[in-house]
């Protein structure tokens, strides 16, 4: 696994003077790379399992464990997926590029999202995936307070 | 409200001709132009507008890092003054954040406890009706085009055509996370998708525009660090625009006034901290379906938009 720099030189650079089903397969295990940080980050060894065929399904599933805002990219790993898909099964197609450069793009996306979710673990948090439901108290309801006292903080 | 009232709320086939329109923080000052052309297009329409009588923060993200009860609380008076002091059953929020967490106390009301007693609470202090889950439905602007004009209204009201405009529809991601809080969606033919959302698609769509494909259409923009880590927020941004290029569009449309802005001011951020210039124009999708339905320019608030997309507009024929 590289170091996250190395990540995205290699995503910048996916794609140059490569045929287009060897660069789409670069940028997948760059995004691969990418997760495997983040499981690591974790304490966690990366899954070498596969979800629907991808081990980068599994290793984003692996990641979104007990931390529903890393769902904020499923879409993104996703979109990977698809964009190699494309380009494998049909190398040839009039819009390869157009699919590469987009693949190269989301990869980025997914990298920029790690790793600013590796710096500001928050990123995420209180917007898409609204933690707060999660975090508080449905599964294990803490006793209700019953009646406000007037003092600070009471509500 | 009687149990009856709480049916009726969540009935399919109810008329969304007048809702309960919550505008919210940011429609009365960065996302202006939302709220303008919001209203020009519902005037277009022929829908009305009843705006929540003395309306309050839903609680953003703001409160609801500090207090997820508090936040509760806030959203469910506006859906109690909406519900029980107006008598609507539904509410329509345009911002995503607003629109997120009145869906988000609505769950929270439904499934914990605790906080419908805080909520109980604090609007008896409050000196409202405590707002109880299931009064109200609260819907999208993207829902509620969809559901009282849809594609063939929009296509038998066409004054101008968006074609010429190729457009990549940005939903960012409180439209559609967490799924559990949307249980409308993901329900099969006609629901909207929480994987794919295509509603902003399929409107703008059959207003003229092509539609390109947009692999980050839910992706994060970072917009809740835009503060806290500028840097993050504009190089997700950027990549969010290159793609939109790459993808062959020339606006990106929105429905979101955090995700608008965001994408406006980090444009402007990422050409002078790292020089890298893109040029496809922000347009809020109520601008883009007002100039479709025949409103000017300056009705549906284009001059408002940081994004100057003027010149392109001309060059389609709408403005």
């Amino acid at each position: 696994m590289r170091p996250l720099a190395e990540i995205e030189m290699g995503i910048m650079a996916a794609g140059a003077g490569s045929e287009p089903a060897r660069a789409a397969a670069d940028l997948l295990r760059l995004g691969e790379e990418v997760l495997e940080h983040w499981v690591l980050g974790r304490g966690e060894t990366p899954t070498d399992d596969t979800k629907e065929g991808f081990r980068l399904l599994a290793l984003h599933r692996q990641g979104a464990k007990g931390e529903p805002s890393f769902n904020a990219c499923r879409e993104t790993c996703r979109e990977l997926v698809f964009h190699y898909n494309l380009i494998i099964l049909d190398p040839d197609h009039p819009e390869t590029e157009k699919r590469l450069r987009l693949a190269g793009l989301v990869a980025n996306h997914l990298y920029l999202f790690v790793h600013g979710k590796m710096e500001e673990e928050q990123l995420g948090d209180f917007c898409c995936s609204s933690k707060p439901i999660h975090a508080n108290n449905i599964i294990n309801p803490a006793p209700v307070e019953k009646a406000g006292t007037g003092q600070p903080g009471d509500r | 409200m009687n149990d009856m009232s709480k049916k009726k709320a969540k009935d399919k086939n109810k008329d969304y001709g007048t809702v309960a329109y919550y505008p919210g923080c940011a429609l009365e000052g960065t996302g202006r132009a939302y709220d303008t052309s919001t209203r020009a297009l519902a005037k277009q329409l022929g829908l009305k507008l009843d705006e929540v009588d003395n309306w309050n923060c839903c609680g953003a993200m703001e409160v609801k890092n500090i207090d997820p009860q508090i936040q509760t609380y806030l959203s469910s008076r506006v859906m109690s003054i909406a519900a029980n002091e107006m008598g609507h059953q539904t509410v329509m929020a345009p911002c995503n954040g607003c629109y997120h967490n009145l869906k988000k106390a609505e769950y929270d009301l439904e499934n914990n406890d605790e906080s419908v007693e805080v909520t109980n609470r604090l609007s008896e202090k409050a000196g409202h009706q405590a707002y109880e889950a299931g009064q109200i439905e609260t819907i999208h602007a993207l829902d509620w085009i969809k559901q009282t004009i849809g594609e063939e209204g929009i296509k038998s009201r066409l004054k101008k055509s968006l074609k010429g405009l190729k457009i990549a529809n940005y939903y960012g991601c409180m439209y559609t996370r967490p799924r559990h809080i949307f249980p409308e969606k993901d329900q099969g033919p006609g629901s909207e998708s929480t994987s794919q959302p295509h509603f902003m698609d399929d409107l703008l769509e059959a207003a003229g525009a092509q539609i390109v494909d947009y692999p980050l259409k839910t992706a994060c923009c970072g917009g809740a660090h835009t503060l806290s880590d500028s840097d993050t927020s504009t190089k997700l941004v950027v990549n969010l625009l290159q793609a939109a290029e790459a993808s062959g569009a020339n606006v990106i449309a929105t429905e979101c006034p955090t995700c608008h802005s965001g994408l406006e001011m980090h444009q402007i951020r990422a050409e002078k901290r790292y020089g890298i210039k893109t040029d496809v124009k922000v347009i809020y999708f109520t601008q883009l379906l007002g100039l479709a339905m025949g409103a000017s320019h300056r009705e549906v608030g284009i001059q408002e938009n940081i994004s100057d997309s003027l010149n392109l507009l001309q060059e389609a024929g709408l403005a």
